[in-house]
């Protein structure tokens, strides 16, 4: 039974809300909601003259839980976002954010910038892997026009760029960089939310807000891809034109989001498939659900993967794995039910 | 000028003519056949006409105008397609399928208005699937489908329907029952068509193309004559002019003149 949208709506953000919350209170020091309550409310005017919360305690929410928190609240939606989007538009249910090679391109770029030094010192981590994503992009768009620009053509140039980028990554790590260097960038690879601050943030929630707007905005029109190219075309759709569009959205998010946390694998693939049995395929519901989902998804995950192995952490990309491949696997044996 | 109207178009290829200068003037209210055999061109016209494909020389005019100066969206509130076979991955009920129709008459944010469910429950009531409407499209069967599909056509209300070889994965009542319901549509039909006797039965009138050309045109009685049969499909049949409309018989190989069956 499909939930009534306003309903589904107000739930998943008093949700979102929650989690966020109830997060942020994990962790090695010991913070309580009210901690939490006091210092968000001083840091945004809201009364409370920040006397009820240590300095320190203040500077373990604000300035470092609170911000990697939203930002993986952020990214769970991103990605989400941009899988389901790939998904419908490719007509791939394998598809996901990283299916057009942007997370490879991302880490040739951070690797470049970190071994090889390219940049020098002026470009960070983060800006050398938006521009790399940014390229192997381009690459693959480029590919897949000159070779006739049908949905499988750019599924497949995406296939080619993510195994040329990933070749020429292992190849600089392996000529250039000391163990190291080489055990920092496996950890951005895998995915991480350990260096988050505000910037990061309000870049990323930034890019979010408008990508999530274009997407919203093609909503109908994404909707008519589901019988084809063709059939879309039949609807009004200008097909190539609306294709540019929303892979250039949507590459463009994935490279924001990656080139802050790297690439955290499996949101993106198996979000969209899990919110669509809850709201339908149709993406003016599925869009918003699954930006919620996605988000709450992530904080949680990002929230077991530097309270379970305290003090270490865990990658959040390999837990996502770890939790997404069971899950996964439920859905696919849910929708076998269904049909 | 209204209507829809091909007027001398050509597509090629590379070096391939896959249309070659094909004039078809449509009549409102009437059905017109395609026939001719695999590779003559019939799909390749009929997505001209819809304006999914451009013309290489030529133009497709709708009431006049060439269909890229009317542009994507208003061609496909006036002129809709149904596809020989739909196929999707994407899990919807037969009434979201329905009301895809609406997606040209509906702006990017607006929700969807009391016509634009009116016109989707008319639909479906048209084809007959009301009573499935919240049922999963993957469930239905191969007519069912193509039923969901034309009346996913009839919500985007045309004029202009057309049609690539709609029966082709039917049975022969599936056939016959979606003919039907196409030739008591209220709008002007064009349906590219294998059965010859389907055509005679179901079509004002027909246009036989070979090899991206039209070979002739006419009424079913005029056009279905053994000699055409003979020429653009190859093989031999006996025509008897039955009440109403022309039936076809085709003869064996064997039977022509003698020869031997696959010569020819």
């Amino acid at each position: 039974m499909r939930l009534r949208a306003p309903l589904s709506a107000g739930a998943g953000l008093a949700a979102l809300l929650a989690s966020v919350a109830v997060a942020v209170t994990f962790g090695p020091a010991d913070i309580s909601t009210g901690d939490v309550w006091g210092s968000v409310a001083a840091h945004l005017g809201l009364g409370g003259d920040g006397a009820t919360v240590t300095p320190l305690r203040d500077g373990i929410v604000w300035n470092l839980r609170m911000p990697r928190t939203l930002l993986a609240a952020v990214c769970g939606a991103g990605l989400a976002v941009c899988g389901t989007v790939m998904q419908s538009l490719l007509r791939n249910p394998l598809a996901d954010p990283f299916v057009l090679g942007v997370s490879s391109g991302a880490s040739t770029g951070a690797v470049a910038v970190v071994v090889l030094g390219a940049g020098g010192g002026v470009v960070s981590l983060s800006a050398g892997a938006f521009l790399g994503a940014l390229l192997s992009f381009a690459l693959v768009l480029l590919i897949g026009h000159t070779s006739g620009g049908g949905t499988d053509r750019v599924v497949l140039s995406g296939v080619a760029a993510m195994q040329l980028f990933s070749a020429l990554t292992s190849f600089i790590v392996m000529t250039s960089a000391d163990a190291e260097t080489t055990r920092g960038v496996l950890f951005w690879l895998l995915g991480s939310l350990t260096g988050a601050d505000w910037g990061q943030l309000l870049f990323c929630a930034a890019v979010l807000a408008v990508v999530l707007a274009v997407c919203l905005g093609h909503a109908r029109t994404l909707d008519a891809f589901a019988f084809g190219d063709e059939a879309a075309a039949g609807l009004g759709i200008r097909v190539a034109r609306t294709r540019l569009i929303l892979l250039s959205a949507t590459a463009l998010l994935t490279a924001a989001l990656v080139s802050c946390v790297g690439a955290i694998g499996f949101v993106g693939l198996v979000l969209p498939h899990a919110t669509r049995l809850l709201t339908g395929s149709g993406h003016a519901r599925l869009l918003p659900a699954v930006a919620l989902t996605g988000a709450v998804f992530l904080v949680w995950v990002d929230t077991a993967a530097r309270t379970l192995l305290d003090p270490r952490e865990v990658p959040v990309g390999v837990v996502t794995s770890l939790i997404g491949v069971p899950a996964f696997v439920a859905v696919l044996h849910r929708g076998r039910r269904r049909t | 000028m209204t209507g829809l109207r091909a007027d001398r178009v050509v597509r090629r290829a590379g070096d391939k003519v896959l249309v070659d200068g094909v004039t078809l003037t449509l009549r409102p209210g009437e059905t017109v056949g395609l026939l001719g055999p695999n590779g003559s061109g019939k799909s390749t016209l009929l997505r001209m006409l819809a304006g999914v494909l451009a013309p290489t020389s030529g133009v497709v005019t709708l009431d006049g105008r060439p269909l890229t100066a009317v542009g994507r969206r208003v061609t496909a509130r006036r002129v809709a397609t149904v596809e020989q076979h739909a196929h999707t991955q994407t899990e919807l009920t037969v009434r979201e399928v329905v009301a895809l129709g609406r997606v040209p008459h509906r702006g990017a944010w607006t929700p969807a208005t009391a016509a634009d469910a009116h016109a989707v429950a008319r639909a479906l009531e048209r084809v007959g699937l009301t009573g499935r409407a919240g049922q999963s499209w993957h469930t239905l069967s191969g007519g069912e489908r193509q039923r969901a599909q034309i009346a996913r056509a009839l919500a985007q209300e045309p004029r202009e329907l057309l049609l690539d070889e709609p029966t082709n994965h039917l049975d022969i009542q599936h056939q016959l029952d979606l003919l039907d319901l196409v030739a008591s549509l209220p709008v002007t039909t064009v349906i590219a068509l294998h059965d010859l006797n389907l055509a005679a039965m179901y079509c004002d009138r027909l246009l036989v193309l070979c090899e991206g050309r039209a070979v002739t045109e006419g009424t079913p009685a005029e056009v279905l004559t053994p000699a055409l049969i003979e020429r653009v499909h190859g093989v031999r049949a006996e025509v008897t002019h039955g009440p109403g409309h022309p039936v076809i018989r085709f003869l064996r190989p064997a039977d022509r003149d003698g020869r031997p069956a696959g010569e020819g």
